[in-house]
This record gives structure tokens, sequence and C-alpha cells, in this order.
């Protein structure tokens, strides 16, 4: 392990660490948006907007963020749709995301038995007061550990970024192993930030997940 | 009716390279599929065993696995066993490592959830009616198991497949590189190629996840 | 005991073409308590989730107070705050404690002050021998516990009817006394109450009168005396003898 390497381009990877997390945190914050939309819209089966809904989860989940970053990035400039670097990856993750985050919030609001709101409205709710009260509180609970699993697999996501010459953590190893073929150091810290990142995001999620299941409620 | 360039995807061979390069990515993600399954339902059937050695090792195999970014693996297997072994590997070689030490945690995380999510009593009724161990597993167990597991493990299959576009970033040649390839070479005749050229291979990802995808679903909706 | 307070007409319910309700009529008088009766799937929870309008209804009137009650009312739920509703699976809600589950309605739908609704609730509680559950969470209650937390709830809303749908259907039998005692003392006090129900001797002792349906329509009714012992229709014999039991020694 050369030491000297490692102090000398720790800023650098620092650098694109941030870029990352900011980016990441901007389309997760994006997705999350998306996703409740669309959530709302199938659980209420609003018509037309459930079809494209529909269309839209199918297609986000089943072609990879790599291929839509590339179909963003490359292929819609050629019909007038211009995106810099930056804003094309936070739109990928977004489009990507939204359709995970979509079924994390549907889940959690088709896990509330409907006679839960049958009961607030026997006890004279209003719809708005039903969901506020009664349907929402719980559904979040349940949407806890499947949201967090979407942010963590988002933020691994934006690996991919350095495809649209984003200058990532994964840009800048690629670009040392290249130029210095310092390969041991420059995946060493590769994977430290990664870690740095992504660990303490993964034991919020774990300390929430469990935090619920005991405090929760059960049945 | 604006020039998308689409025409560019009939010249010669250009379709049928295409075509070709998704093969080269399946073939990949197939293959890593095929080792993938059997490994994880190994390693998902030893971690519900009670060896605290083996299951504090599968545990960090799994978390290790499970947090790093997929592209991070395929770096550190790519570059990092030439420098630390001297192996020069094959990047299809590469991925195929990758993408089945990937896809055994994945799988043996979903066997291990799919185990432990049989309710206690299924294993006391069964003995309770003077059922062996192995009558146990082999009647009770293993057909409720099964049950939850295939929808799951289709579902990995296609997580697989896309998965496999990443092998672009070093360098087999696949989907996405032939794409470039076609787009540079008729950079001057057709100037748009690079939308109509990224929109099949779009579609063409679509395509081979959504069925897939359809089937875990409707298996799913089945069983449960 | 003469003001009608709940008047049904001709109700008719359908789902698709499966009639489930056809022509049911009755009113319910000020204090009065009625018990439902009937073979299971005759229709009974569905009448009263009509009677709340959980159900929309393909023909009839329901009225309440001289008010029409149907899905499509104008103040649904101002209707709804008049009729409580207890059901078979207590329904109370997993994220709040035992207080507020009773507060939440009170205080958000009609707008009562939080303290006198605590001191009211708190009160209803020490009567059915809960106070000091009143922090615990669902989960760590009964079956039995649940339903009488379930009804206290109901009571805090004033409503001039209360529906019983098999409040004890799901319980243990040992638990099905104390759910059964409390039941019995809001009879006493005057409450008015539609109650379906499985337990024949406790229908008989709190009943005023019993309706027996059967295929969608009220087949028989009248005191519980007369309905239990003299039953007039073949088919009210025959529901009373599937409760009895021949010795085989």
């Amino acid at each position: 392990m050369n030491w000297e390497f490692i102090s000398k381009y720790l800023p650098l990877y620092e650098k694109a660490a941030w870029l990352t997390l900011k980016l990441g945190l901007l389309g997760i914050v994006l997705a999350t948006l998306v996703g409740l939309l669309c959530a709302a819209v199938r659980y209420y089966r609003i018509p037309v907007l459930e079809g494209i809904v529909r269309i839209y989860i199918e297609i986000s989940r089943n072609t990879p963020l790599l291929i839509q970053l590339f179909f963003i990035y490359y292929g819609l400039p050629k019909i007038g749709i211009r995106t810099d670097p930056a804003s094309c990856g936070v739109a990928g993750l977004a489009f990507l995301g939204g359709s995970y985050m979509a079924e994390a919030f549907r889940s959690g609001l088709e896990s509330v038995d409907p006679i839960q709101s049958e009961t607030a409205y026997a006890l004279g709710m209003s719809r708005s007061q039903a969901l506020r009260f009664i349907i929402l509180p719980q559904a979040a609970a349940v949407s806890v550990p499947a949201y967090m699993a979407n942010v963590i697999f988002l933020l691994k996501e934006t690996s991919v970024f350095s495809a649209v010459s984003l200058m990532d953590l994964m840009f800048t190893a690629k670009d040392l192993i290249g130029l210095y073929y310092k390969t041991t150091e420059s995946l060493a810290m590769l994977v430290g930030f990664y870690l740095i990142i992504l660990l303490p995001v993964s034991a919020l999620g774990n300390v929430l997940e469990r935090r619920l299941r005991y405090a929760g409620f059960g049945a | 009716m604006p020039d998308l360039g689409l025409e560019v995807l009939f010249k010669g061979k250009n379709l049928a390279r295409l075509l070709g390069g998704l093969w080269t990515a399946l073939r990949i993600s197939l293959l890593s599929v095929a080792i993938s399954l059997p490994l994880g339902v190994l390693l998902g059937v030893l971690m519900t065993r009670n060896n605290r050695f083996v299951k504090a090792l599968l545990q960090f195999y799994l978390n290790f696995i499970r947090i790093m970014p997929q592209m991070v693996l395929l770096f550190i297997v790519y570059f990092g066993s030439t420098r630390a072994f001297g192996w020069d590997i094959s990047g299809e070689a590469a991925s195929v490592i990758v993408f089945t030490l990937w896809g055994t945690a994945e799988m043996s995380d979903l066997v291990r959830g799919a185990l432990i999510s049989i309710p206690r009593h299924q294993y006391e009724s069964a003995e309770a009616l003077g059922m062996s161990k192995s009558q146990t597993s082999l009647y009770i167990i293993i057909p409720q198991a099964v049950r939850r597991l295939i929808p799951l493990s289709i579902n990995l299959v296609t997580r697989m497949i896309k998965t496999t576009s990443l092998i672009l970033m070093i360098g087999v040649v696949e989907v996405l590189k032939v794409s470039q390839q076609i787009i540079e070479a008729n950079r001057m005749s057709s100037p748009n190629a690079a939308f109509g050229v990224y929109l099949s291979v779009f579609l063409l990802y679509f395509f081979a996840c959504w069925p897939i995808s359809l089937l875990a679903g409707r298996l799913e909706k089945k069983w449960s | 005991m003469d003001e009608v307070i709940l008047s049904v007409k001709n109700l008719v319910k359908r789902f698709d073409d499966n009639t489930i309700l056809n022509g049911i009529s009755f009113d319910v008088r000020r204090g009065e308590v009625i018990v439902v009766l009937g073979p299971s799937g005759c229709g009974k929870s569905t009448l009263l989730r009509c009677l709340n309008a959980l159900e929309p209804i393909q023909g009839g009137e329901i009225f309440l107070n001289g008010q029409a009650v149907d899905s499509a009312a104008k103040d649904l739920t101002g209707l709804r705050q008049q009729i409580g509703m207890v059901f078979q699976s207590y329904e109370l809600f997993p994220h709040m404690s035992v207080l507020n589950n009773i507060l939440i309605a009170p205080v958000q739908v009609q707008k009562r002050q939080r303290e006198e609704v605590r001191a009211e609730a708190l009160q209803l509680l020490e009567r059915v021998g809960l106070r000091e559950k009143q922090n615990s969470f669902p989960r760590e209650l009964s079956g039995g516990q649940k339903q009488r937390v379930a009804i206290v709830r109901a009571l805090c809303m004033h409503p001039e009817v209360l529906l019983l749908d098999e409040i004890t259907a799901a319980l243990d039998p040992e638990m099905v006394r104390e759910v059964l005692d409390v039941v019995l003392n809001l009879a006493r006090e005057g409450k008015t109450m539609l109650i379906v129900t499985h337990e024949l001797s406790f229908a008989r002792a709190i009943a005023d009168r019993v309706l027996f349906i059967d295929g969608g329509k009220i087949v028989e009714q009248g005191k519980p005396a007369d309905f239990f012992d003299h039953p007039q229709t073949e088919r009210a014999k025959q529901f009373l003898r599937t409760f009895e039991y021949e010795s085989v020694k």
C-alpha cells in the first residue's frame, strides 16, 4: 500500500464522493415525489393516469439505469432535449427510482385493511380525515423498510454516472488506475468511500426497521 | 416526420449486430444465473444451520457483496485480480465471476428468507404426524419454500440481466459497445442515429426483462 | 319508548346478481334493543353495514331521525356520528394508544374539547374495568379487552343508536361474558341498540324484539319469549334446533 499516493489523491475522491452524494440525494428526493404521486394515482384508481403510471412502472423497472442514462444523454438531444451530465444523472435516478418508490408506498397503503377506513367512516370521519389519522400513519410504518432499501439501491446505482462523464467515484478510480497503475490503492479508496456513504444509511435502515417492528403495532 | 435515425438499424447487418450484442450480455447473465441459483440454495440452507463460524463468514460475504455497487465489484475483480495475482482475466470471465458472486449472495438470502418464513407449527405438526426430519423437509417444508422462492428467483434473473449492462464499462463487447460502433460508423449518413440506436437498445433490454417480470408477478399472485 | 329514531323501508341490497337483502322493513324506537338472528350468510351483517352507509343500497330507504341515510347523503359524516358501530374484529387503530383510539373522533370530528372528552373516556373505561389500560397499545390487550375499548370508543361519540356486529364471534368463550356484561349494562341504561349475535341466551336476555332473517327477508319477529319458546315458522324452528344437542349416552 502506497500511503503517499493515497494521501495525495484522497481529496480527489472526496470531491467525487460529494458529487455522488449530492446527485444521489437529489435523485432520491425526486424519486420519492414521483413515487408518492404514482402510488396515489394507483391507490385511488384514477382513470387514464392509472394506465400511464402502470406503463411507466413496467418500463422503468425492466430497463437498466445505464441504458436509461445513455438514452437520455445521447439519444434525446437528437430530438431536441438536451441535458448536462448532472441533470441527466439526477433525471435518470428519478426515472428509475420513481417506480421502486411507488411500489414501496403502494404496498404500504394496501397493507392497511379496508375495514380500518370503514371504522374511521363509522366514527364520522371524512375521507381526508381517515387518510390522515388512520391510513397514512399505518401505511408509512409499513413502507419504511422498503423505502430505506430503495434509498440504498439508488445510492449504489449512482455508480454508473461515470458513463455520462460525471466525475464520480468510479470515474476517479478508473482514471487513477489508467494513469498510474496504482490499482490496489485506487480500489481501496473506492471501496472505502462507498462504505463511508452506504454503511450509515444501511445502519439507519436497520435501526428504523427494528424500531418499527418492536415499538410497532403488530396485530 | 423528423429524422429519428431509425433507418440506420436496417442498414447492412446493424440490427443483427445489436441483437448479437444483446446475446453476449444475455449469455453472461444466463451463465451466472445457472451457477448462482444452486450455489445460493446451498449457502441459504447453510445459513439456517446453527454453526456460528459458518454463519458469521456467510454473513460477512453477504453483507459486503450487497452493500457494494456491482460496478465496484466488477472493478475489483477485473482490475484488482490482475494486480494481486497477475491473472489476466478477460472481461467476460470477470463479469461472470462478479455476477455469480453477487447472484449467489442474493439467492442465498432469498432461500434463507423462504425457509425461516415457514411457521414453526408446520414443522411441529409434521413431527406430530410421525414424520422423520427428512420426510418433513421433503413433503412439508421444501414444497412451501419453493413456492415462495420461485417468483423471487425469477425476479433475480431480470435483475441479473439488467446488471449485465454494466459490462460495457470494463470493455466487454455487448449491446452498448455495438451501438456506439454503429453510431460512429454512420455519423455522416445519419446524424441522428444515436436516438434510434439507443431507443432500440432500451427496448431490447425491456423486452428481454419484461416477460420474465410478468411471469414472476403472475406466479406470485397465484401462489400467495 | 315510542319515538321512532331509525326507520328501514323496503331495503334491497344486491352484490351483482346476488340479492342479499330483499325488502327489509322495520322501525327502531328510542331505548329499544333489537336482536337480529339468522343463519350464516343471511345478510345480518350486511344489514348493519347498510344502516351505516358502508354499503350502497339498491332499493328502499333508511331514515335516521327523519334524515335519509345513503352513501350519497349530504351530511353523511354527520349522520354517521349519530350511528355507533362495533365490528367483530374490534378494529382498534393499532398505531394509537387506547385513550387516543377513543379521543381521535370526538376531538377531530366533533371538535370537542380534548380535556372534556378525556374525562368522559376515562370514566367509561373505568366502568368497563380498563382504566389502567388507557396508555396501552391495542396489541397489548386481549380480544375481550379490545372489544370493550371498541365499545367505549363508539359510546364516546354519543350515538343515537349503536350497531353491534357479532362482537363476540372472534372471542375465546371465557372472554365473551366480560363483553356481553358491558352490553347488558348499556341496555339497562336505555341505550338504543341493534345487535347481530349468535349468543342465543344473551339475545333472549337483552332483546326487546327479535328479528329473524332468512333468504334476505324478515321471516319472523316478536318478543324473545315468543320467538324462542313458540317459533311460528318452520325455518325459525329449524334454525333454533341447530343450537341443540341430544345426548348420545
